[in-house]
């Protein structure tokens, strides 16, 4: 320690202590915004949401709203639902998502840059606009069924909406860019020296793709699909439009009790319960799959 | 001591244009069986698209490979059985070290039990014993080589390519590996296809060097030769410092500037004759002793421009009586010729007649 009135031998060590503390708070600061936003826009009205549920019907303190949850065999159908659906668009994502990102990654740049657009085009374009767009095309008297009636392929309007055909198409379509997106940079991120290794050490074409491509591609294909199955545990829009009210998912009833039965606290559980089980999700998922390595979108 | 298994590689008439660019121009390459050559250029030379057209990852336009006496051209990469070492290694950074080397075994239905022992036996060979279990990330750069090495050398293949593999390493660690994969070639004899664009790496570790510039063989010769008597003016002027100076052919002799240039052996006649001239082939000729040094010298008046230290070496730019500028390169020891030297001097430079290499500079 340099006492004052010792000779000085560490010049300046307290004020280039000073600068470093003051870079520090400036880049603190930065954060400011940003805290100040998901505190206004998150914490608080999760706060207000999480408080209401435990408030019944009397207005004082009670558990009802939760131990309606597990009474009634309808919100356990409703919970079911939800998962059922967001398995199934994730499943169906993996199998459509996972050629198509293989396709994009060894186009060369150029056309894959073309064939991004087409992928990030829609992913741009409203959702709400998408929805009903597939009403269009789906319906009884729908561009499909017309189509396929008028060509003989089938004499009866296939039932593709207001159910859920309907809301996995719909849901699928909005899906595909985020289980693409991660996967593909997880792809590109692949060397084709690797591949070329695995060849030259006597891989076939098909051993080569299961044995260094498909695991090196697993991180992207994680990160895909936890996106995708997260969102879609939340989904409202498209179960609420293509589903035709036979598809309820958690999201969906959330609006009925608030909308129909003015019930904010059986609303705000539901939200609770929602919240609690995407984040149980995640955690478990997290603890199964090192997901710094899935962030970092590959090795 | 060649390998009895190694094979020959024979390849003629390889062509592989991009666009307007020849890659390769109607290469023709015999390759012994067990030895060590190298295919050395400058970049963009041809150099790798001639390796990865023997590995099968360049579909040449047209022309033969023959491994033995096997047409292999229309084989697919994975069906040609040749051991290869990447710039990057290519290690598989989903398996640890002994998943890596087995890889081959393990695609060629090798039992358990003997991909463990080959798989252990291949890492002694590069010094890497009981590596088996380590990741690839928490490799040195200098293991992640010798582990490529191993995995190349595993299955025993007859052939073993390698595209610049100790590029990435530091100078240090290079010059080690290079003495090493020269022993571990006498050790195993398999035919080796070096790529490099270092020379001295070249020099240093081939039986033969393939220069090789814009898509065709510019010459193909022994360390030695290639450095001592070059074909050409561009490998003389790629491997090696060189100044070049034009000289006339005057009845059959060779004259600089009115003087008569003392030359090996008989040369064949030139169109454009010029003599070439190695910085460490030259030496300052002190007044005192040019009758005694001198025998056997051509001699070059010149004027020292520039001296610059190196340390292992001093480096001396010198102009000649016609204005071209020659390096000498000397010795730093004491005593030597160049030490009491200052710029402006007027020294005799001589360069002895077996050290003499003219090639036709056209």
């Amino acid at each position: 320690m340099n006492k004052a009135g010792s000779p000085d031998l560490s010049p300046y060590a307290n004020e280039l202590r000073q600068h470093e503390k003051s870079e520090r708070r400036a880049l603190l600061g930065l954060t400011g915004p940003a805290v100040f936003l998901v505190l206004i826009t998150m914490v608080l009205p999760v706060g207000w949401l999480f408080y209401l549920s435990f408030v019944g019907s009397d207005g004082t303190y009670s558990m009802e709203n939760y131990a309606r949850m597990l009474e009634s065999k309808a919100y356990g159908r409703i919970f079911w639902t939800t998962f059922q659906v967001s398995f199934l668009t994730t499943g169906i994502c993996i199998l459509i998502g996972y050629p198509l990102a293989y396709f994009l990654s060894q186009l060369p740049s150029r056309w894959a840059t073309i064939c991004m657009l087409a992928v990030l085009l829609p992913f741009w374009t409203s959702l709400l606009v998408r929805t009903y767009a597939w009403l269009v095309l789906l319906q009884r008297r729908g561009l499909i069924n017309e189509w396929g009636m008028g060509a003989g392929l089938w004499d009866e309007p296939l039932p593709l909406v207001h159910n859920l055909n309907g809301t996995l198409i719909g849901m699928v379509h909005i899906m595909l860019p985020f289980l693409i997106l991660p996967l593909y940079s997880s792809m590109k991120a692949i060397s084709a020296d690797l591949l070329k290794a695995s060849s030259n050490l006597g891989a076939t074409p098909i051993q080569t793709f299961w044995q260094v491509f498909f695991p090196l591609s697993l991180p992207g294909l994680f990160a895909g699909s936890l996106i995708v199955f997260v969102l879609c545990l939340g989904f409202f829009v498209t179960p609420a439009v293509l589903g035709g009210g036979k598809v309820i998912m958690v999201s969906n009833q959330i609006t009925n009790n608030i909308e129909l039965f003015f019930n904010w606290g059986a609303a705000s559980a539901l939200g609770v319960v929602l919240l609690v089980l995407t984040l149980v999700i995640l955690f478990a998922a997290s603890k199964l799959l090192p997901l710094d390595k899935i962030i970092g979108g590959g090795t | 001591m060649p390998n009895a298994e190694a094979l020959p590689i024979s390849i003629s008439r390889i062509t592989k244009r991009y666009g307007d660019i020849h890659a390769l121009d109607n290469v023709d390459l015999e390759i012994r069986s067990g030895e060590f050559l190298t295919l050395l250029g400058p970049s963009g030379s041809g150099k790798t698209t001639l390796l990865m057209a023997l590995a099968g990852f360049t579909r040449p336009d047209h022309g033969s490979i023959k491994f033995g006496n096997e047409e292999i051209i229309l084989k697919p990469p994975h069906t040609r059985n040749v051991g290869m070492v990447f710039q990057s290694y290519a290690l598989f950074p989903h398996m640890d070290v002994a998943h890596n080397v087995g890889f081959p075994l393990k695609l060629r239905s090798v039992s358990k039990a003997e991909i463990a022992e080959r798989v252990e036996q291949a890492l002694n060979t590069v010094q890497l014993g009981g590596y088996g279990k380590r990741q690839i990330s928490q490799l040195s750069g200098g293991q992640k080589q010798r582990v490529a090495l191993a995995r190349a050398i595993v299955f025993n293949p007859r052939i073993l390519l390698m595209d610049e593999p100790l590029s990435a390493l530091d100078k240090k660690l290079r010059e080690h590996m290079q003495i090493e994969l020269r022993h571990l070639h006498e050790k195993l004899g398999m035919t080796t296809v070096y790529v490099t664009h270092d020379q001295r790496e070249a020099l240093t570790m081939s039986d033969r060097i393939a220069v090789i510039n814009h898509g065709k063989l510019m010459q193909l010769d022994s360390p030695r030769e290639i450095y001592d008597r070059p074909a050409n003016r561009f490998v003389a002027d790629f491997i090696g410092e060189s100044t070049f100076l034009k000289l006339e052919d005057k009845a059959g002799k060779l004259m600089f500037g009115g003087q008569a240039i003392e030359v090996r052996a008989a040369q064949v006649q030139l169109k454009h004759p010029a003599l070439v001239m190695r910085p460490e082939r030259l030496v300052v000729i002190g007044k005192a002793n040019v009758k005694t040094t001198a025998k056997d010298m051509n001699l070059f008046k010149a004027k020292v421009c520039e001296l610059v230290y190196q340390g292992d070496t001093s480096l001396m730019y010198a102009a000649l009586a016609d204005g071209t500028e020659v390096t000498v390169r000397a010795g730093t020891r004491t005593g030597a010729a160049v030490e009491n030297i200052n710029i402006g001097d007027d020294v005799m430079l001589g360069l002895h007649k077996d050290d003499t290499v003219v090639i036709n500079d056209e």
